[in-house]
Formats: C-alpha cells, structure tokens, sequence
C-alpha cells in the first residue's frame, strides 16, 4: 500500500543543467520520485519525496539539494526541549 | 575480528578459510533463540545493544568471485538478510551501525561512506574477493556516496533491493531490480510491529497523565473526597487507557483508511470513533463533554507520533503538521482537564 503525505512541503530540488542523467537519483529513491530518460533526471512525483537524501548524497555532479532528516515527530518534540536532538540519535529513540 | 568471541553464538555455523584467514560461517535458519530475541527488541526489551559483531563472515562456501553483501550490525537486520540467503555461497560485510538498523543508521551517517570504505580496508576485503563490486541494500544511500566509495576504495557499490526477501531474485536476474524492488512499501503487518515500541516508551508519561486525572476526580462541592476517586477517578483512567492504547494501534492499523493526510487528524477520526464508542458504554452524565477533548488530545498526540515509524513522512511535512496540531492537542488536554474539575465540583 501506497501513502502520501502532505503536499506542496518537499525540499527538493533538481539542477536541470547539471543532471547528466546517470540514472543514481532513480535507482536510489525509495518513493519512484524520478524518471530518467534523453540523458537527464525528471521530478516526476515531487510530494512523494520523504526527504531521506539518497539521491543527494548519490548525485555524483551535485544536481540535487534536499533538507534530508527523519520526518519524525518524537524527535522534534525531543529536540525542542533540548534532549537528545533527532529521532535515531536518542539511545531511547523508537525507529531502530 | 576475534573468532572466539564470535564463534560462541549461537548462529555461527563453523568457518570457511580465505587466504589463510578463517572467517565464521553464518546459519541461514533461525532457531528459537532469534525469534525470542526479535520479540524482545519488538517489545522494546534491550533494544539498543541488540547486535552482531563488525565484520566479514561466510554464507555457505563463498570463494573470490562470489558477492558480498552489505550489512548493519542490528541483529533483526543481519537475521533478516540471512535468513534470506539459504542455499547461496556469499560473503557479508557487516558495519559497525552501533545496533541501529540500516535506514536509520544511514539517516544518521553512521551506516556511510566513511564506516563503509573503513570496514572494507579492516577486513581486507580486496585479498578475498577478486572483483571490486559491493551489494548494499537500497535503504542504505542516504548515508552512503557510491561515486565516493568508488573513488576511496576502488569498490563500486551496487544498490540492491530495499527487502532481503528479493535478494535471490536480484542475484539471479544478474544484479537486475524490478521497481517493485525499488520501492518502500509499509503494509498492515509493518505498521503494526512497532507499535509496541511506541506504546512501552509513552507509558510513562501516559501513567503520569493518569494519576494527575485520577487526583483531580477526588475535587468536588464538599471538598477532597477520597471515594470519588474509585468512582470518577477509575472512569477517568481507564477512559485514558482506551484513547492511549486505541490511539496508538488503531491510528496506525487503519493509517491508509483514515480521512486526512496530516497523522494529528487521523488521530482527531480515532479518537472521535472510541468516544462515539465509549458514551453509551458507560453512564458518564456531563463529564461525556470532559472525556472527548481528553481522548482527542491523546489519539491525535499518538498518531502524529506514528510518523516516525512510517516509511514516507518527510521531515518538513511534520514540521508543519506539528506547527498547529500541537497547540491544539495541548488546548483540548487543557480544556479536557478544566471541564473535568469544573464537572466534579458543580
């Protein structure tokens, strides 16, 4: 099962001129966020994008930037009173 | 690696030699001890020092053209990659992810480049295989930069599928994924297996929450009674109980069903199904009034908690959820608390 969550939020973003269309971007996303074809990488389902930055860190030109950090809010809310900072830093986080 | 260390457990299956190093062989089955084991980190029991030795070790009779795969060193992940890999002659390299499974370790760098292209010099890894290609699970790239471990190494990183389960199908077809492959899924069953994480590490606040409305029902006109407390008090409690745990399994259980996109509104939806529920099972009078923004407060808190289990909320889409649902769920948890005194005194 498919789920989306809430639109128009994403970080993502994709430098065009860049893009040499490796095909890394699509081969790593997790959400088939991208369509690779005539040598270059296309958005094809931006508010699918989860921001986990696979696909920034495995750019090999640097053509994409994204906010990448877990969409978690146990560990914002941790964060926000100052303990223990992002969700999978705590010792008592629950995503291990 | 120390062989002794390793070799007490329980899953080694004695070793394979490779360039006159002996490396431990791992069993592809999993015995009682495992799954007793999963049940506990499932329940939140020992969770964090759940883990395997760093390390190369052996599936079957690898020799220096086999694959190499790459894991993290949570034993829920190392059990569920080889219980996968029955009948396969393989090496995995195990990093050192401090117990954290490989999306999260990735999400945290801990499972990255660096730890990676270390473990391949520690282990020696270009004396015992004669290729230069590496599997890693798909899930693992947000901390890892194949072009950089290709440049530190000389190992090319192959981004297999994101489930062990499809790995034999993924040798077979040649290192080949299919897009179903590539793609997260999160089902009913992977929703529910971490709700009990969920529930065991809220509890606290949620008891504490309890006794203060537990210690509020003993307020009324003639002053502090202690009986209203077996009466009122009870109620309240167990009023309490059913939105916290009904919250925490029933929002993520019926999560695609559920109107809203925001996981703060599906909590709303819950919670206003399990008042509708709860009214006519017990004779509340006024305090009916009291309950509803108690429990929306709870289910709504629990639900938007679920994101950070789910495999598709992205950090930005909960900062923004959390910008209005949090204010709302400490107005309703205030309202409720107010309404519940003013009912016991009046």
């Amino acid at each position: 099962m498919f789920m989306k969550y809430l639109s128009n939020v994403t970080t993502l973003k994709m430098d065009r001129e860049k893009c040499i269309g490796c095909g890394m971007c699509k081969i790593v996303c997790p959400h088939a966020v991208y369509f690779v074809a005539e040598g270059k990488a296309t958005i094809i389902d931006k508010d699918a994008c989860m921001e986990c930055g696979a696909c920034a860190r495995n750019c090999p030109v640097d053509a994409i930037s994204v906010n990448s950090g877990v969409g978690c809010a146990t560990g914002l809310i941790y964060g926000m009173i100052g303990s223990g900072g992002t969700c999978c830093g705590g010792k008592d986080c629950s995503c291990s | 690696m120390s062989m002794n260390i390793v070799q007490q457990q329980h899953w080694i299956a004695g070793s394979v030699m490779s360039q006159g190093e002996e490396i431990p062989r791992v069993s592809t089955s999993l015995t009682s001890e495992d799954i007793i084991g999963a049940v506990r980190v499932r329940l939140s029991i020992s969770r964090m020092s759940y883990i395997v030795e760093p390390g190369l070790y052996a599936v079957g009779n690898p020799d220096t053209t086999s694959s190499v795969l790459v894991s993290a060193n949570y034993k829920l992940s190392f059990d569920c990659l080889r219980r996968a890999l029955v009948d396969l002659d393989v090496w995995i390299l195990v990093l050192d992810t401090r117990g954290v499974n490989v999306w999260c370790a990735a999400g945290k760098g801990t499972f990255g480049t660096d730890e990676l292209v270390n473990r391949i010099r520690a282990v020696g890894l270009e004396k015992i295989v004669s290729h230069k290609k590496l599997i890693l699970p798909q899930l693992s790239a947000p901390g890892v930069a194949a072009h950089e471990v290709k440049k530190q190494s000389g190992f090319q990183v192959v981004y297999g599928p994101v489930r062990s389960s499809d790995i034999r199908e993924f040798l077979k077809a040649g290192m080949n994924t299919t897009p179903e492959m590539r793609q997260v899924r999160f089902d009913l069953v992977d929703r529910l297996v971490v709700v009990p994480v969920e529930i065991v590490e809220w509890s606290p606040y949620f008891f504490l929450l309890g006794l203060v409305m537990l210690g509020l029902s003993g307020l009324t006109c003639m002053g502090y009674e202690m009986s209203s407390l077996w009466t009122r008090g009870f109620n309240i409690f167990m009023i309490l109980l059913v939105a916290f745990l009904g919250g925490s399994i029933l929002g993520p259980a019926l999560l695609p069903w559920l109107p809203g996109t925001a996981f703060s509104i599906k909590g709303l939806c819950v919670g206003l199904a399990l008042w509708s529920i709860l009214v006519p099972v017990l004779d509340l009078s006024s305090d009916v009034w009291a309950a509803l923004p108690l429990i929306l407060s709870i289910t709504s808190f629990m639900a938007m908690n679920f994101t950070g289990c789910t495999t598709y909320t992205s950090q930005s889409g909960v900062k923004r959820e959390m910008r209005y649902a949090i204010p709302a769920q400490i107005l309703l948890l205030v309202v409720g608390m107010f309404l519940w005194v003013k009912f016991g005194i009046v």
